[in-house]
């Protein structure tokens, strides 16, 4: 298949995808208690300043009526505003998107930088001590809970030893290394799963590659260790690497939701949680609508270079 | 062939071939997987130019042998004894970086299935240079150019082209003979075949096996063809050396053994090649399986399976040489076994 064919047929998956995800979404905060109208209209309202509000607002229209205005308005570019500060949801996640992904993409980073070369380290020394202790790790690394993670980094590195802020952001572009060390410890919190993960999953891959038939006509063929692992071992395992890193950018957006809530950082996941206990429909939508987009199109971006690296899928 | 007389014959840090050492001189071999002795005392001697079938059934030790000659075997699990000696040095405990200018430069090796033995990934063309530049100090066109010469030279049309194919674009047969063109590029004084045609179409496997004998005739490389299949064995090589449960029990010219076979295993494998031309005739069989390794007879090792088993074959059997070659049975002078005529 052709890259732009590819393109066009992933493009076309999106608008479904969309769709399903923000519906589930709106039906889900539908279900759970809560009234907006109610925490709109103050203290103690009479019950028809609620239903004034209600009206105002097209609460009192029905289910698939108010998913449907969602969906027109956000077609055309308009994902309308919060229910509680009157505020554009474009501008709010705007103002938040940049924080949430200085984290991931530096968790991203680390988990990758660390993972990879471990993975490898492990994978060439199969079944040494060393591999047994990566792999005993990576196990343990994997079940660790993120939260719990940034808890300790917090007790330890910022409020102990005061290296790092214990909340908080600040903006990349005015203040960059500010903005490094407040994105420090929740990064390297999503970074522990990520490490693990990756390290674990480049390990079983190699392992397969190096044991292969080919890996031993390389070496029928004179070309030394280091070649072989270097150019014929790394090039087979970049699809699997590169699919596991699309899991993971996907995984710590989701993971963000719970990592903002620890540092309090004014991020989308925050945002997400803070206006969905708050029933705050509009910006629920908005931020389910960017991430599911964000993780389409990095999805998109691994299958493309997926048909790139590996003449099998192009061609498939 | 032009552009090819740069190639040095033979590496300047080797001992000269003298005209009586033998290209390739196997001593004493054993071969174990975590102390289970597989293959016991395999000697045999390939002199330049010369084709030789190695042959058995599967499981005799006769791919591990190969193997063994390239040092592909895992140190760690395999223990290897014996002597291999490549035109008189030894490459049995040789290090692994001197190892590397053996295999590809002076020794080849092609394997059995074409479909997973080259790199996916990877276009044939890189998959022959890298070949040419590990070993020949070569500029990246020069390589290209001998790689387009090497695909040529195995008869695969518009060689150029097919540089930057992929395998996965190519037929079992074209992978076998992008195989033998990487396994030839850098000329070898030996190659080794593994089981070539087994994995192929019937009717490419005569192709492959003709085309193994003419570039190794145009090369004067020697060849070892590893096979279970005599058929192929008579129609490719000089000589045969058979193996059964990890030792040679018999060497021979070709056209004595299938004539007048010396060993009843040689004979068995003989007696059960299918032959055109006598229909409704049941292929014979041989009983019994091999022994596994860690459970041999003590004497010899065809013995539970042979016909012509007399008490004295309870004893070890030495591999007696001869001027017609070497047998491994104590009543070879007295039985008359039925070859491949008979």
């Amino acid at each position: 298949m052709h890259a732009g064919r590819l393109l066009a047929m992933r493009l076309l998956q999106v608008v479904p995808i969309i769709v399903v995800a923000t519906f589930v979404v709106f039906g889900l905060l539908h279900l759970t208690p809560g009234d907006p109208a109610m925490m709109l209209a103050g203290d103690n309202p009479t019950p028809q300043h609620v239903a004034e509000i209600r009206h105002l607002y097209g609460l009192d229209r029905p289910f698939l009526d108010q998913y449907g205005l969602w969906l027109w308005h956000a077609a055309h570019g308009d994902l309308s505003q919060s229910l509680l500060t009157r505020a554009p949801v474009s501008s709010l996640i705007l103002q938040r998107l940049p924080n949430t992904l200085l984290i991931v993409a530096l968790a991203l980073v680390l988990g990758l930088g660390f993972g990879i070369p471990l993975g490898i380290a492990a994978a060439v020394r199969n079944g040494s001590a060393v591999d047994q202790a990566l792999t005993s790790a990576a196990s343990l690394g994997v079940a660790l809970p993120s939260f719990w993670l940034a808890m300790i980094l917090v007790t330890v590195f910022a409020l102990d030893l005061n290296w790092f802020p214990a909340s908080g952001a600040a903006s990349l572009l005015g203040a960059p290394l500010d903005a490094l060390r407040h994105a420090a410890l929740p990064a390297i919190a999503l970074a522990g799963s990520t490490v693990a993960e990756v390290a674990r999953q480049l390990r079983s891959a190699l392992i397969e590659v190096l044991g292969t038939q080919y890996i031993r006509t390389l070496r029928a063929k004179g070309l030394s260790p280091t070649r072989i692992l270097w150019k014929h071992g790394l090039k087979n395992v970049a699809v699997t690497l590169l699919t596991v890193t699309g899991l993971m950018v996907n995984r710590l957006l989701g993971a963000t939701v719970v990592i903002e809530a620890v540092f309090a950082i004014p991020g989308t996941g925050s945002l997400i949680s803070y206006s969905a206990i708050n029933k705050d429909f509009p910006v629920v939508q908005g931020v389910v609508f960017v991430l599911v987009i964000g993780v389409i199109l990095t999805n998109l971006l691994v299958d493309l270079v997926a048909a790139a690296l590996d003449p099998r899928v192009s061609r498939a | 062939m032009p552009g090819r007389a740069f190639l040095p014959r033979q590496d300047p840090l080797l001992e000269p071939i003298g005209t009586d050492v033998p290209l390739l001189s196997v001593r004493g071999l054993g071969i174990g997987f975590d102390g289970t002795p597989a293959v016991a005392d395999v000697s045999f001697d390939i002199h330049a130019r010369e084709t030789v079938g190695l042959v058995g059934e599967s499981g005799c030790g006769k791919s591990v042998t190969g193997l063994a000659i390239m040092g592909l075997l895992p140190p760690r699990a395999v223990q290897v004894s014996g002597s291999v000696r490549l035109a008189g040095q030894e490459l049995l405990g040789l290090p692994d970086r001197a190892m590397r200018r053996v295999r590809g430069r002076r020794i080849g090796m092609i394997f059995q299935e074409p479909m997973s033995a080259l790199d996916p990934v990877f276009t044939i063309g890189e998959q022959i240079t890298e070949t040419l530049v590990a070993h020949i100090r070569l500029s990246a066109a020069q390589a290209r150019e001998r790689a387009v010469a090497a695909l040529a030279d195995v008869g695969i049309a518009q060689p150029r082209e097919r540089l930057d194919s992929y395998p996965h674009q190519l037929s079992g047969g074209m992978r076998q003979r992008v195989m033998i063109a990487i396994a030839l590029a850098c000329e070898p004084e030996l190659l080794i075949a593994d089981e070539p045609t087994t994995a192929l179409d019937v009717t490419v496997q005569g192709q492959i096996l003709d085309l193994l004998q003419d570039c190794s005739a145009r090369l004067g490389t020697a060849l070892l063809l590893i096979t279970h299949d005599l058929g192929v064995v008579a129609e490719s090589c000089a000589r045969v050396l058979t193996m059964y449960a990890g030792q040679v029990v018999e060497t021979a010219q070709v056209g004595r053994a299938l004539a007048h076979p010396r060993h009843p295993y040689t004979s068995g494998l003989l007696r059960s090649l299918p032959r055109l031309g006598t229909p409704g005739q049941r292929l014979q069989s041989i009983g019994g399986r091999v022994p596994p390794p860690w459970d041999m007879p003590p004497g010899c090792r065809f013995a539970p399976r042979c016909q012509h088993v007399e008490p004295r074959c309870a004893l070890p059997q030495a591999l007696e040489p001869d001027s017609r070659g070497a047998v491994r049975c104590c009543r070879h002078g007295e039985l008359a076994l039925p070859g491949a005529f008979g």
